[in-house]
């Protein structure tokens, strides 16, 4: 197919595209005329019936936390899959560079500027990921968001050089468990609900008070389940994409 | 729509856009890093916060991350 053809092909097919969104368009309800009962229902019955204030959260980790534990079953087979792909190979070596394996010595070409902030921040974004997981059931996000922000924290620990040390000092075995013990804890306590409850996945713990800490019942331990999960999991592609960066090297 | 709902609107079709037609890997990752902050900032002003702070952590971050660590990567062997 010369590139003729595929332009006009291109432009049949992406001409008949555009007018049949348009169309759909067309027919969208306005913004905030919300048409259908089930959104509606979440909004009326998050408060009354789960004691919790965010109603995303509710639905992810309360009402549809089945689909929340497939989509941890997803990411779980995502790390996997990336931790396969990204093993040290038969003609590959781990081997730091010398210069990063020299114990104090700094690489040369990062600037000082970038390091201090990678360092500084690393405080603060831990804090920032570990308020959104405990605050799932009251304000915007929850586990998976502030999983990703924690997971980011290795990021920060890359960029102010001090990746080698870390790896040297370790977390890296509690990484490789975290993703495992967080779908497992998520899955557990909806097998909780089996026991104490009526069913898998029932919110059996007592709601306290909206609007505090702990209240919600089984919505904060699934956000924390969850947060663990994502923590490990991103962290884990993260480290396993730094080691083939910074470590590994063919012979 | 609010004045702020259009100007995210445009500025997502304007960053997507040149997302899509950079041709450069290594701009193209950056540059798919501020889609991702854009697109966050859509669903913001949208009212829908918590999928703004997902699409913000796993576009603007994670994502480009990756890309730019296999980058990293696919070069050093060439070297």
């Amino acid at each position: 197919m010369t590139a003729a053809v595929r332009r006009a092909v291109f432009l049949v097919f992406g001409a008949g595209l555009l007018a049949l969104l348009l169309w759909s368009f067309g027919g969208l309800p306005d913004l905030g005329h919300y048409v259908g009962p089930y959104g509606d229902l979440v909004n009326a019955l998050t408060i009354p019936e789960r004691h919790s204030t965010d109603a995303v959260t509710t639905v992810n980790f309360d009402v549809r936390g089945f689909d929340t534990l497939g989509e941890d079953a997803i990411l779980f087979a995502a790390v996997v899959g990336v931790a396969v792909l990204l093993r040290v190979l038969r003609d590959e070596h781990e081997r730091p560079r010398p210069e990063e394996d020299a114990s104090g010595r700094r690489i040369e070409n990062t600037s000082s500027a970038i390091r201090l902030l990678g360092a500084g921040l690393v405080g603060p974004t831990i804090v920032l990921g570990l308020y959104i997981v405990a605050h799932g059931q009251l304000t915007p996000g929850g586990g998976f968001q502030g999983g990703v922000i924690l997971a980011t924290a290795l990021l920060l620990v890359f960029l102010s050089d001090q990746y080698i040390t870390l790896r040297r000092v370790g977390p890296m075995a509690l990484i490789e468990a975290a993703e495992g013990v967080g779908v497992a804890g998520f899955a557990l306590i909806g097998v909780a609900g089996l026991i104490w409850g009526s069913s898998y996945m029932e919110n059996f713990l007592p709601l306290g008070t909206t609007g505090t800490l702990l209240s919600a019942g089984t919505i904060p331990l699934n956000s924390v389940a969850v947060g663990v999960a994502v923590t490990g999991g991103f962290a884990f592609m993260l480290s396993e994409f730094l080691e083939q960066t910074l470590v590994v090297r063919r012979e | 729509m609010s004045v702020l709902q259009v100007a995210a609107l445009l500025l997502v079709a304007v960053v997507g856009t040149a997302t899509a037609l950079t041709r450069e890997p290594l701009r193209q990752a950056i540059l798919s890093s501020l889609y991702g902050l854009v697109l966050g900032i859509l669903f913001f002003v949208f009212q829908a916060p918590d999928v703004a702070l997902s699409q913000t952590a796993v576009g603007a971050v994670a994502l480009p991350l990756m890309i730019l660590l296999a980058l990293a990567k696919v070069r050093g062997g060439a070297r």
